[in-house]
């Protein structure tokens, strides 16, 4: 065999105790550690994968590289894939209509039958978008490495897990190899402390994060979310935190272990099943903590009562103000660059500088995502929306459940026919306008309050107006047809 | 992937900087399931006369004769001569498919995009920078005929006067190319060690191997 050109460190993984109970650690360094299988005299790690998620627009062609080079993914069990960006929200009985989104589908079907990789298929009733079904499947579990070719895997995170999204290139080296071939990011520590006041979701103080450190704050890191604020949150407001940790810059967003945690997971299809194991898990995964004087390169201290309910005015999530504000003037913003992006933004929105938030009214209304589509964010929605109906100048309001669970729960609930009633069309899960891949999207110069992530040129559709708010926040302009502050509803 | 370990061939010139990753492959081709199949439609807009949609007949398209890959006295070339900055814009790896599924496998320019750059090493695509002057002097030689030498072993370029022409690259890409090796086969190098990780976390962990995945019934 050629001998390597540079040295390998094959002992560089800390397997043992001693070493771990010495010095003080981040929740990021145990995940990491834990994971190391060896270190390169450049610094490079190979990183063991304990789950990797796969969907059908970022796949395929690392299949094919399989293929085309004879190999064999090294662990079939570790995978686990599901269509979720090209598919209708509609009669999905009817099939897709576009070739090239239908192609995409099929493929996956085909490679994940070759392979024998265990698929949500289009039609599966436990279909739904990745990051929303890892979690609900138990597929994602505490002390794990998660992967997926898709920058939002940072959403489990919420689970103690270091998730990160992958290039295509990656995803052929994780089915191949179990590993990935990755350099360590610093330790990045956002507090936040108190009690939100009533109407302030995770959403909200998500975003309040981004506005404050921007949506380069968090770049080179990973971000750890702490304080009593995130302790908190449910476990579904944990995962909308996490999932917006890469609009703050960040590959990966982390939540410590806790009771919450462990409620939510216990069984869970894919969970420990057994009453010893289980016990042997929950064990482990209380340590999945940051030690108590760990060392942060970087610490953010934000004031959980301060937060008020968000509304981004502008084409990157960290142009955000409070619903209670009024859209900001570039004049005001000294650094040039940021004020050059903000004249670009306000005039792709057609919003001006000093107008109320309240006054923003809208045309379309999305409801879902993998930021907001899980059951807590439908009741949040169906609350503001009972007996009542949208307003005129709404042409349009969705309501996309994350998954197929998610769906029959709010039916079970009766959160469907509250939707219904009130105007709005109640869909199949998948992506749907968060990127509209699919039919769902808005028109040029349509104007819409969304649940998802990315308010970006061209995000929801040619043309199309994004203001990111929370579940809450976007059942209240369905009703009133502009923005109003949920807080005095 | 192929090994590089030295080559005489053709060389097509294309006199011009700031190549972008749109050029070489236009974003309607983005849409496919496959990294192969990109070459017919390389350069598309510059080869063709018409729009090129995914999966046309190439071989039914009006050409652009001026378009340098399209002069018969350099069908076949192998290497490209180009201007500075090639590669620029989108992160697409679809940019190194094309081209070295059209059949280019050495990339001279004065410069490249970072993204891009590694993207071609990925791809056993290798690709030089050389000095603005070397290059141009390897424009104003090039022609019908014309072939250069490119040894990834020693780093150098010979030209057909018998000059030499040395390049750089850094060691371990350069020990990637000449093996053959892409990232994949060095991590399965350490094949070893991820079975003993293997072993040694389902031991500790054991739950995060009670499910196997893919026994679920479909
Ligand atoms: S819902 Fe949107 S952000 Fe989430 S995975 Fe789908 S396209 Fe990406």
């Amino acid at each position: 065999m050629i001998s390597l050109p540079f040295p390998i460190d094959l002992n560089a993984a800390t397997s043992g105790f001693p070493v771990a109970a010495m010095s003080p650690k981040t929740l990021y360094d145990k995940l990491w550690d834990e994971h190391l299988i060896s270190r390169a005299a450049d610094g490079s790690c190979l990183l063991y994968i304990d789950r990797h998620l796969l969907h059908e627009v970022t796949s395929p062609q690392a299949f094919e590289g399989l293929r085309l080079a004879g190999r064999k993914p090294w662990r079939v069990a570790a995978n686990l894939a599901v269509a979720d960006h090209n598919v209708p929200t509609t009669e999905r009985f009817r099939g897709i209509d576009d070739p090239v989104s239908r192609l995409q589908v099929e493929t996956l079907d085909r490679n994940c039958a070759e392979f024998g990789i265990k698929e949500f298929a289009m039609s599966d009733p436990q279909q739904g978008i990745v990051h929303v079904i890892g979690p609900e499947q138990g597929a994602t579990l505490p002390g794990m490495t998660v992967v997926c070719g898709d920058s939002h895997t940072s959403t489990h995170g919420a689970f103690g897990a270091l998730a990160f999204g992958i290039g295509t290139s990656e995803v052929e080296h994780v089915l191949a190899t179990q590993c990935l071939v990755q350099r360590k990011a610093g330790n990045m520590l956002i507090k936040v402390e108190g009690d939100v006041g009533r109407g302030v979701t995770a959403k909200d103080i998500v975003l309040a994060i981004i506005g404050r450190i921007g949506t380069a704050g968090g770049t080179g890191h990973t971000i750890e979310f702490a304080g009593s604020a995130i302790r908190a949150l449910s476990m579904e407001g944990r995962m909308t935190v996490c999932n917006m940790a890469i609009e703050a810059g960040a590959r990966a967003g982390l939540i410590a272990v806790d009771e919450t945690t462990l409620a939510y997971v216990k069984g869970r299809p894919f969970a420990p099943q057994g009453e010893q194991l289980w016990e042997q898990a929950v064990a482990a995964w209380k340590q999945l903590v940051s030690d108590e004087d760990a060392v942060f390169d970087k610490v953010v201290a934000i004031d959980a009562s301060s937060i008020k309910p968000q509304v981004t005015w502008g084409t990157s999530p960290e142009m955000v103000v409070a619903v209670d504000a009024v859209v900001p003037d570039p004049a005001d913003e000294a650094d040039v660059v940021k004020r050059e992006g903000a004249k670009r933004a306000l005039q792709y929105m057609d919003v001006h500088p000093g107008t109320p938030i309240t006054r923003i009214y809208l045309d379309k209304i999305f409801i879902g995502s993998c930021t907001n589509s899980r059951i807590e964010d439908l009741r949040d929605a169906a609350a503001i929306v009972r007996g009542k109906t949208l307003a005129k100048n709404i042409k349009q309001a969705l309501v996309v459940p994350g998954s197929g669970p998610v769906k029959r729960q709010a039916e079970q609930e009766g959160l469907d026919q509250v939707f219904i009633e009130a105007g709005f069309e109640w869909r199949e899960p998948g992506c749907s306008m968060c990127l509209a891949m699919n039919a769902d999207r808005l028109e040029a110069g349509e104007r819409c309050a969304s649940t998802s992530n990315r308010n970006f040129e061209g995000r929801q559709g040619y043309g199309g107006r994004t203001h990111l708010v929370s579940p809450a926040m976007a059942a209240a302009a369905a009703i009133h047809g502009h923005f109003v502050d949920v807080r005095s509803i | 992937m192929k090994p590089f370990r030295r080559i005489t061939a053709r060389v097509a010139p294309l006199r011009r900087a700031n190549v972008d990753t749109d050029a070489i492959i236009p974003k309607q081709f983005l849409k496919s399931i496959r990294r192969t199949g990109f070459g017919p439609y390389l350069f598309d807009e510059w080869r063709y006369l018409n729009r090129g949609e995914p999966d046309m007949d190439c071989a039914s398209r009006p050409l652009n004769r001026d378009f340098v890959l399209n002069q018969p006295c350099y069908h076949g070339a192998q290497i490209l001569l180009a201007g500075e900055n090639f590669g620029c814009g989108s992160s697409r790896e679809h940019a190194p498919w094309a081209l070295s599924d059209y059949g280019f496998r050495v990339i001279i320019a004065p410069s490249f995009a970072d993204i891009f750059y590694a993207n071609c090493l990925k791809n056993g695509l290798l690709p030089i920078a050389l000095d603005n002057a070397q290059v141009s002097a390897l424009f104003n030689q090039v022609g019908p005929g014309y072939r250069l030498e490119v040894d990834l072993e020693t780093q150098t370029i010979t030209t057909p006067y018998g000059e030499k022409i040395p390049f750089a690259l850094d060691a371990s890409r350069k020990f990637r190319l000449l093996n053959g090796l892409d990232d994949i086969d060095l991590t399965l190098r350490q094949a070893d060690a991820i079975s003993a990780y293997e072993r040694r976390r389902a031991q500790d962990a054991p739950w995060l191997f009670q499910h196997e995945l893919s026994d679920f019934p479909r």
